[in-house]
């Protein structure tokens, strides 16, 4: 078993062991709703190249599917056809498919292995809505996700949302987005990631961005709190099947923002809080705020080194550690935010930024689509 | 009748080349050891009642005194030790149940000497508390399980929701119930002050609250115990928070008992009884036969001081502790305590402080799951006391799940306690479990807060160490975070039961 | 001027002080050898009071008007001008017990030394005179403390 892994990496592998990586992270929304291909992302994230170690990138864009707006679109990897099968078998349960195609790839040399991988578009069937009619579809959505992830042999969900993706894999990111043929989408927000795993070596799911329903998450860091972290999700219904830090992100920005309602300031807030010598100074009302939420989400707070972005529908959140431990740079030009590892990766896709700043650790780089954009 | 078959304990033994006839060990043992022969002109002991407390040891200034396990007295026995043999005398000769006093002294093994803790290395760097801050702020009490804010459309966001009554400590660790009466007035004020100083909690015990401690009150959670001395509504008010008391990790499902002659004016005026009688804790609360009832009195509690207390319930870890824990919870306590079976006591039966109960660590972890498999680890704060010997333990009970952690033999031995397990015979010589005048003024509550003060600011200082070398800068993201733990010598069952990987893994 | 105050409801009795002080003002300063060989001829010049429960360590008040220097005959009794210290020379005392007589406090003995006074001088050259330094409860305090 041992010696096969390391041939097998387009296989499902989640170790029981606590996962840890170094990595480059870039991502960009125009908040104009502009969209573009994956060109500029994928120059971006190999600028950064060595930041990786061939061992995982990955990507995220939305606005993708405009055709298919109103459904959930599930990115899958399958180990084997029977996988599918089963799979399809439990989603056919509970969502009606709209449509469903392997995703497109090309055929490149140096991504050798891979997996089953396909799309499909669906919505909850209104009997499953009925059932569950205490949640909410996403709720729902989100349950199918983990129970696929967690009791599926050899199947697994990059992704969830809807009118976006991940795109992910085994292999230096410049050429996953190119064998994702990257360049055929056209989106008004990508993410990208290259990955150095130190501990779980590569598998494609274990790539990042990490996905759950339009949440998607590339993050640059080890968090040292994992641990209550994920025991605290759990009380909420969270299951941590990945031993992530990009699972835990990910699932803390869903509950905080889209299931207990904070606006993403306050959510940060909570993650990422001032140290307890700085809320003493603070006005009283704000001092009152803060300190409640670090009373009542201590568990949700993120300790140790991160850099971090966060994506979701119409939006993006780059975020850093409270002490900043890893880098950050944001930039902005006319209607775009830009976030990433390095400078570089910016200016390379970016002439003249009219604003490029190291953000303090703590503080979100929030870039949001304006109102008057329609998404569809 | 002579006790003919009870050998001494200990053999005091004087190097007599070093002995300059001072007496100071003469004066200072309060069981008659040492003695001036005034003919010979010269100090002499007599082991017989020698407790161990190395009192004389201690102050004697040129070290002349040495005290000795009693050399074998019995053939040797793996079975029979000589410990059991010479109980088994002592019950022959007195009839009655042995006493003792302290933690439970048998080689249990002890679980947080199996745990260990991680380290960052090269993928997370380690934070250095001397150049970082490093946060151990804790709030004990009920928390909601979210916060709602509204956001108007400037931006300004308004708190919707409101904070029920929390503790605030600067470090996680407080003071285990010691009652006055159990403990000296100036033990207990140096408790009320160290408390104070160190930004934390004592505990009254169910001594009361003396008036001169009335001072140091918003330091200070009080009691409810089977025997209700000292309650009444300003005892209630005044203190930071009320602690219903079911039961004790020394002695569970024991009462207490304060014997009538440590009942002096003051104590009597402070736990509300006549001078001179017994105080007599029931075992059970005689208004608590069940958990509804548990939640009545929580109630009560929490009406008398217009819900503006925390109320939490101490409990000694039994076997089905996580249940009752769960129960209490859903009572409606706002922190619970529990107290593992190396938890002290002024006084117990030998036979039930040594073999009732289960160890914190596992009571501790079991704890924490159950209430986070039911959703309500929110709901109450979890505070773990039971023997915490160093901040190593602390530290290892917080990634277990306690909130914060009691500490009572470790403070006493801070204030010179010797560990003797004689605190029941009102005779301690370092002036803490007596209530005797001159023994008392030994411990100078200056020093003895002072001590209490440094031994918090250390143990914290080595906290933060600790942390930092975890690359984490706040407690919270420690609490209950059991991936910095490993188990080393444990088995499956042990493992599964803390929520640890083993060493390697 | 500093002097030395006793904290009576911290007193232990264990009388460490005289121990010490008795050793400070030894030759050897070695607490075995002045205990044992030297201790007849050398005295405390603090003494443990003792009535019942109360105890407390008492030497010389270094009084602002001493009695003792007004009654002092020979001169042996003099106050440190720089610090207000009152000493008590062996040499010139010819032991006729005045200073004991008029000492309101009762403070000075007759000395083990020969025919001569006894007396706390607060242990010049040290920082902390021993009996405060070596109290194991801190009854015993040196402070400056405003009359």
């Amino acid at each position: 078993m041992q010696d096969v892994w390391r041939e097998d990496r387009h296989r499902k592998w989640i170790r029981d062991e606590k996962d840890s990586s170094g990595c480059a992270i870039s991502g960009f929304i125009h908040e104009d709703g502009r969209r573009e291909s994956g060109d500029a992302i994928i120059r971006s994230i190999e600028s950064m190249h060595d930041r990786g170690n061939g061992l995982g990138g990955g990507f995220a864009a939305y606005g993708i599917y405009p055709q298919f707006a109103e459904h959930y679109c599930l990115h899958l990897m399958y180990d084997t056809p029977q996988a599918q099968q089963v799979t399809e078998e439990f989603i056919a349960a509970s969502f009606d498919v709209a449509h469903s195609e392997p995703i497109p790839t090309r055929t490149l040399e140096v991504i050798r292995r891979r997996p089953l991988l396909w799309r499909c578009f669906v919505t909850l069937k209104a009997e499953v809505r009925d059932r569950h009619y205490d949640l909410t579809d996403d709720d729902i959505v989100a349950m199918q996700v983990m129970h696929i992830n967690r009791a599926i042999d050899g199947a697994f969900v990059f992704s969830s949302g809807r009118n976006m993706g991940c795109f992910k894999g085994v292999g230096y990111p410049e050429d996953i987005g190119r064998f994702f043929r990257l360049e055929e989408y056209e989106a008004y927000m990508w993410t990208a990631h290259a990955r150095f795993p130190t501990n779980t070596t590569g598998w494609w799911g274990g790539a990042h961005p990490f996905g759950l329903l339009d949440w998607a998450v590339v993050h640059n860091g080890e968090v040292s709190s994992y641990g209550i972290n994920r025991r605290y999700l759990a009380n909420f219904g969270y299951h941590c099947t990945m031993h992530t830090d990009t699972e835990v992100i990910a699932y803390l920005f869903d509950l905080l923002i889209r299931k207990h309602a904070l606006p993403i300031e306050v959510a940060c807030l909570a993650m990422a809080p001032p140290l307890w010598s700085e809320i003493e100074r603070m006005p009283d009302e704000q001092r009152d705020l803060v300190s409640m939420l670090r009373a009542v989400y201590g568990g949700a707070l993120l300790n140790g080194p991160f850099s971090v972005v966060v994506t979701f529908t119409g939006g993006m959140i780059g975020f850093n550690d409270r002490i900043k431990l890893r880098p950050m740079v944001a930039a902005r030009k006319n209607h775009t935010l830009y976030v990433a590892s390095e400078e570089a990766a910016i200016r390379l896709i970016c002439d003249d930024p009219q604003q490029i700043w190291h953000p303090r650790g703590g503080e979100p780089v929030i870039g949001r689509l304006r109102q008057e954009v329609a998404l569809a | 009748m002579r006790k003919w078959l009870v050998e001494p304990d200990f053999l005091v033994e004087r190097d007599l080349d070093r002995c300059i006839n001072c007496q100071v060990c003469v004066r200072q043992c309060a069981n008659d050891v040492h003695y001036y022969d005034e003919e010979g002109e010269l100090v002499a002991s007599d082991s017989e009642h020698c407790v161990g407390c190395h009192r004389c040891a201690t102050l004697c200034p040129t070290k002349a005194i040495s005290i000795q396990e009693a050399p074998l007295q019995f053939r040797p026995n793996g079975n029979w030790t000589a410990e059991r043999i010479r109980a088994v005398y002592k019950q022959a000769e007195g009839g009655g149940i042995l006493l003792t006093a302290m933690g439970n002294d048998r080689p249990l093994p002890v679980l947080w000497d199996s745990l260990l803790l991680n380290a960052s290395q090269v993928t997370n760097p380690s934070i250095d508390p001397l150049r970082e801050p490093m946060e151990l702020v804790t709030f004990l009490g009920r928390k909601p399980d979210r916060v709602k804010v509204s956001a108007a459309a400037d931006g300004h966001v308004r708190l919707e929701t409101q904070l029920g009554p929390q503790l605030r400590l600067q470090t996680p660790i407080m003071f285990s119930a010691m009652s006055y009466g159990s403990i000296s007035y100036n033990a207990s004020l140096s408790l009320a002050r160290a408390a104070r100083e160190a930004g934390t909690f004592a505990n009254s015990g169910e001594g009361g609250l003396h008036r001169d401690f009335r001072p140091y009150a918003d330091n200070m959670i009080v009691q409810v115990a089977s025997g209700r001395f000292g309650v009444d509504v300003d005892y209630l008010n005044l203190a930071a928070a009320v602690e219903i008391k079911i039961g004790q990790g020394a002695k569970p499902g024991i009462g207490g008992h304060l014997p009538a002659e440590k009942v002096d004016a003051e104590i009597s005026a402070t736990r509300m009884i006549p001078e001179r009688t017994d105080a007599l804790s029931p075992a059970p609360h005689h208004d608590i036969y069940s958990i509804e009832d548990l939640r009545q009195l929580i109630f009560a509690l929490k009406e008398a001081t217009r819900y503006g207390k925390p109320v939490g319930v101490k409990i000694s870890a039994v076997h089905n502790v996580a249940a009752i824990a769960s129960g209490c919870v859903r009572a409606g306590a706002d922190f619970v305590s529990i107290d593992g079976v190396r938890g002290g006591t002024g006084a117990a039966p030998t036979v039930i402080r040594d073999h009732v109960g289960i160890p914190i660590e596992l009571a501790l972890a079991a704890v924490d799951s159950r209430l986070r498999e039911e959703g309500i680890r929110n709901q109450a704060s979890i505070v773990a006391a039971g023997s915490f010997r160093s901040s190593g333990d602390v530290i290892k009970a917080i990634a277990l799940g306690a909130d914060a952690v009691y500490i009572g033999t470790a403070a006493l031995v801070a204030m010179g306690c010797h560990l003797c397990q004689r605190c029941y015979t009102g005779k301690c010589n370092w002036g803490i479990a007596t209530q005797d005048p001159t023994l008392t003024k030994r411990l100078n509550p200056d020093v003895g807060t002072r001590r209490l003060t440094n031994l918090l600011r250390g143990w914290s200082l080595e906290i933060k160490e600790m942390l930092g070398g975890m690359g984490i800068n706040a407690i919270e993201s420690l609490r209950g975070n059991r991936e910095h733990l490993r188990g080393v010598g444990l088995g499956d069952r042990e493992l599964n039961i803390l929520g640890i990987k083993a060493a390697g893994e | 001027m500093k002097r030395i105050f006793a904290k009576e409801h911290l007193c232990i009795g264990c009388r460490l002080c005289e121990v010490h002080c008795l050793v400070q003002h030894s030759k050897s300063k070695r607490i075995i050898t002045a205990m044992t060989r030297e201790k007849s001829h050398i005295t405390p010049r603090v003494r443990v009071q003792e009535s019942g429960q109360v105890t407390f360590a008492l030497q010389c008040r270094h009084c602002e008007r001493p009695r003792c220097l007004e009654a002092c005959m020979t001169g042996a009794i003099t106050r440190d001008p720089k610090t207000g210290i009152i000493l008590h020379d062996a040499d010139k005392c010819v032991g006729c017990w005045m200073c004991l007589m008029s000492c309101p406090v009762g403070a000075i003995q007759r000395g083990r030394e020969g025919h001569v006074a006894s007396k706390c001088d607060l242990c010049q050259g040290l920082d902390v005179p021993a009996c405060v330094e070596n109290c194991p409860n801190e009854a015993l305090v040196f402070e400056e403390r405003s009359r």
